[in-house]
């Protein structure tokens, strides 16, 4: 029988160390959805996204009565929209993010993820009109995220994406430069993109998933940050130990989220993604988990270490946890949603080059950094290029979300508001790299991807 | 369906009496009770059966809390099962 000291455990790391379900993401596949006139098409992506997620918002709110845990958001992510709207006959697919956008607000998720396209070998008509108008689609809609995958470790990097997604991410700036350039917020540029990613803003409901699915992104920084203060000056295997307990126990509770919103609704459960994700909230970052492991502040040397460290360790204890492990699965260190993150960068402890390191090890990459708004596009797209060069060779997922601040420098503050927070804008090497990025075409697959 | 219900916050007297005749019209059965206190909090823990409540399982989450909040105590009633995956393998 559960004891007084379990229950108080389980009920001080909600309390107290903010453990909260990050997001319940309902994935729907839109592919009957197909038609070439566009109001038809915008019709059937409305009644079916209304259809399927109508009770997704009131389920979660019962769970977290019924569990007493807090389940921060209720998500939706649907297929690629380049591949669902391949065949209308229009030039633009900005009414189609606004169809997701009404249709989001009507269920009352707080974000859509899909108008996406996946490019990593070359271009389709529609992969190009999508490409083209995130940045009107982006300016004009509150709640759809964007996501555009250039490369992958099985077939390379597509540099003529990487240089057009290096101009999409200035229009966006611009287009939003009356909210701090915020469009670019919602913007992320991946490589090996991964098809059950239910954390935003780079979720999408890849083309081999069901037709609906439930994935349940965890969250926990705070739970261990508080578990490491009590390893504090013992060896590296107690500092690995605890972290896995810790990811063990946040993990059930995803998992036990995850079942009974599958079971509730009917629809099929997908994976459980493993990931810490920080918030602005004091206690809910990964930069204090740093502290906790013996840095003075993020970016010191031994910062990439402790990283991988913490990213193992999530893991390893977190699989055992859950039927299906799946999604990102790591540790986010987004800038401007973690409060130690950005003070280690007002403390100059933290640079861009840094955090690129940092990324060789964690399960994203440079995401939430705020940039000078006169950061040229080629530059943009070297940022790009190198990231998708990390996850091609190391067969991981990584992603670019930058945030050309349009008027700003660096020192300035970028203020996005909400879960997506403010950052110091950072400086970038000044360096031109105009003449790499406009050779064109593409980077071959690496030598480790021929495994047939 | 068992629920876990926990009561944390200054002694005073009354608590239980309180919280045990609002379970009793709901027809909520108490399995098990643990209390501690400790420097003048007190701190208890209640199993119960939940199985046919008056009234949903939501509504006696919330009812209870508003008790809490008249007593000065925090009131928690929890299904059973996060405790149990997150401390049973």
């Amino acid at each position: 029988m559960i004891t007084l000291g379990e229950v108080q455990e389980t009920n001080k790391m909600i309390r107290e160390m903010n453990l909260d379900v990050r997001t319940i993401t309902m994935g729907i596949s839109l592919m009957d959805c197909a038609h070439s006139d566009l109001t038809v098409f915008n019709r059937n992506i409305y009644d079916k996204i209304t259809r399927l997620g109508e009770n997704l918002v009131k389920t979660g709110e019962d769970l977290e009565r019924q569990f007493g845990i807090p389940i921060v958001n209720k998500r939706v992510s649907v297929t690629p929209i380049s591949i669902a709207a391949g065949g209308l006959k229009t030039d633009s697919y900005v009414s189609v993010a606004e169809t997701l956008d009404k249709a989001a607000k009507e269920i009352g998720v707080n974000f859509l993820g899909g108008f996406s396209a996946l490019v990593h070998k070359g271009f389709t008509e529609s992969d190009l009109k999508l490409i083209r108008s995130i940045p009107e689609a982006l300016a004009v809609t509150e709640r759809v995220c964007s996501s555009v995958n250039i490369g992958t470790s099985r077939s390379g990097i597509n540099m003529d994406a990487v240089k057009l997604m290096g101009s999409i991410v200035k229009r966006t700036a611009e287009l939003t430069s009356d909210r701090d350039s915020a469009g670019c917020s919602k913007l992320v540029i991946f490589c090996n993109a991964v098809e059950d990613n239910p954390f935003m803003a780079g979720a999408f409901h890849g083309v081999g998933e069901p037709e609906c699915v439930i994935n349940v992104g965890v969250s926990g920084p705070g739970v261990v940050k508080r578990a490491l203060e009590e390893v504090k000056h013992k060896d590296f295997e107690s500092l690995c130990e605890t972290i896995k307990r810790t990811a063990f126990k946040v993990t059930r509770v995803g998992q036990l989220v995850a079942q009974e919103t599958s079971k509730r609704l009917g629809v099929p459960f997908g994976i459980v993604d493993l990931s810490l994700a920080p918030t602005p909230e004091i206690g809910d970052s990964i930069a204090e988990i740093f502290q906790a492991m013996g840095l003075e502040e993020a970016g010191a040397p031994g910062t990439t270490a402790a990283l991988a460290i913490l990213n193992d360790n999530v893991k390893k204890g977190g699989v055992m946890a859950s039927s299906n492990v799946g999604g990102l699965s790591g540790a986010f260190i987004p800038v401007s949603e973690d409060h130690g993150m950005i003070e280690a960068v007002q403390k100059g402890a933290l640079t861009l080059e840094k955090l690129e390191a940092m990324t060789c090890v964690c399960s994203v990459g440079l995401d939430m950094i705020a940039i000078p708004g006169d950061t040229s596009e080629a530059t943009v797209s070297g940022i790009i290029a190198d990231e998708a060069a990390i996850g091609m060779i190391n067969n991981k997922t990584t992603a670019v979300r930058i945030i050309p601040v349009i008027g700003k420098g660096v020192g300035d503050i970028a203020e996005f508001g909400g879960l997506l927070g403010y950052a110091p804008v950072m400086p970038v090497n000044g360096f031109s790299c105009a003449s790499f990025i406009d050779r064109g075409g593409r980077i071959p697959a690496p030598i480790h991807s021929f495994k047939n | 369906m068992k629920g876990i219900i926990t009561v944390l916050g200054k002694d005073k007297v009354g608590i239980i009496a309180r919280v045990c005749t609002y379970l009793a019209g709901q027809n909520v059965n108490i399995l098990d009770i643990t209390q501690t206190i400790v420097q003048g909090y007190f701190n208890m823990m209640m199993i119960v059966d939940i199985s046919a409540p008056a009234k949903s399982f939501e509504e006696v989450v919330e009812e209870l809390q508003q008790i809490g909040v008249e007593l000065g105590v925090e009131i928690k009633l929890q299904h059973e099962d996060i405790f149990n995956t997150m401390h049973r393998i």
